[in-house]
């Protein structure tokens, strides 16, 4: 992945916009976060493979970024962003990580299944 | 150790047989008692991705299976199986459907020892989902049938409630191989590095124990 363009990336948000077209939308701690301290609140949230619509995609922020994606009837974001790619299937990802290189949060658009 | 004729491991990551228990892998191969390893995710829902970071969501599976087949092979597993479930999912499969994924592997193999997670202790929720489908599954055996099954906790209320490990293995004989199969996992290797290791270097008190100690309460059974 590389440092996150962010007029490449609006670009590619743009592409996707106005099509069905599949997310995976995920935020982590990872799994030892309260083993390694007992006061942490653990807490993620997953979703791959739900289809969404989107009319306009933005991508905000000064690094890390921010992406909100408006539906017909609702939203999506994301926040903590990082680094993104075009794969070679053509898919958007995005994904923020910290400063030891671990993946705290990732946003992917596809318009085939992941 | 020697009373062994086949021992089978069932872990739900790859690298879960690598950090936790290479050295006694490695005790058991390279005294030529075969082990098999059947391994339930690809660790798809790592955050490691290496450092610097060579790996994607969505290319970590595959980069994963291949460090897994390089630890198998420095380790001497002959014998790897993957499951195809999903990391981070297999709390909310059905524990029947679990332990069928299990049962018939258990049936082929006959092995005298398995070596799993002991559910409730082992922090991850894939690490307790999967010793309890493993216990469920040779539960299902006739009492006298069931092989012996040592477990790996690590929860930091373990000893508290489970009592001193019935094993404490040492393994320092194999520390070198055990090294290599840590290593062999590159995307996942660097976070134990930048751990308590890169802190205070390989020769720490508790790194040195981490590597050269293995530690199994055997499971008992309540029926």
């Amino acid at each position: 992945m590389q440092p996150i363009d962010p007029n490449a990336v609006q670009q590619a948000l743009d592409q996707f916009s106005n099509k069905d077209v599949y997310i995976h939308l995920e935020t982590t701690n990872g799994a030892y976060a309260s083993h390694y301290n007992a006061d942490f609140h653990n807490a993620g949230a997953f979703i791959r493979n739900a289809q969404i619509r989107y009319s306009r995609g933005k991508l905000t922020g000064g690094g890390p970024y921010r992406v909100g994606l408006k539906l017909e009837s609702g939203w999506v974001y994301a926040e903590g962003l990082t680094d993104w790619e075009i794969d070679e299937k053509s898919r958007l990802l995005l994904a923020g990580h910290n400063r030891e290189g671990k993946l705290a949060v990732a946003l992917q658009l596809s318009e085939k299944p992941f | 150790m020697e009373k062994e004729k086949h021992v089978l491991v069932i872990f739900p990551h790859p690298d879960d047989e690598a950090f936790g228990i290479s050295g006694t892998i490695a005790m058991y191969t390279q005294n030529n008692i075969p082990v098999s390893y059947v391994c339930c995710t690809l660790g798809e829902m790592g955050r490691n991705m290496g450092n610097p970071p060579f790996a994607n969501r969505e290319t970590l599976p595959q980069i994963r299976k291949r460090e897994l087949e390089e630890s198998c092979k420095v380790l001497g597993i002959n014998d790897l199986r993957l499951l195809g479930l999903r990391d981070k999912t297999l709390e909310f499969e059905d524990l029947d459907h679990l332990a069928d994924y299990f049962s018939p592997i258990i049936d082929e193999i006959k092995p005298s020892l398995i070596i799993t997670f002991y559910p409730g202790y082992s922090v991850h929720p894939d690490h307790d989902a999967c010793g309890a489908a493993v216990i469920h599954a040779v539960k299902r055996l006739p009492k006298e049938e069931r092989p012996a099954i040592h477990c790996v906790a690590f929860s930091n209320n373990c000893v508290d409630e489970l009592g001193p490990p019935h094993i404490t293995r040492d393994v320092s004989k194999y520390a070198e191989t055990k090294l290599k199969a840590i290593q062999a996992h590159k995307s996942q290797f660097g976070a134990f590095v930048r751990g308590r290791a890169a802190k205070h270097g390989l020769q720490d008190k508790q790194v040195q124990e981490r590597i050269n100690t293995e530690r199994f309460w055997i499971y008992k059974w309540d029926d």
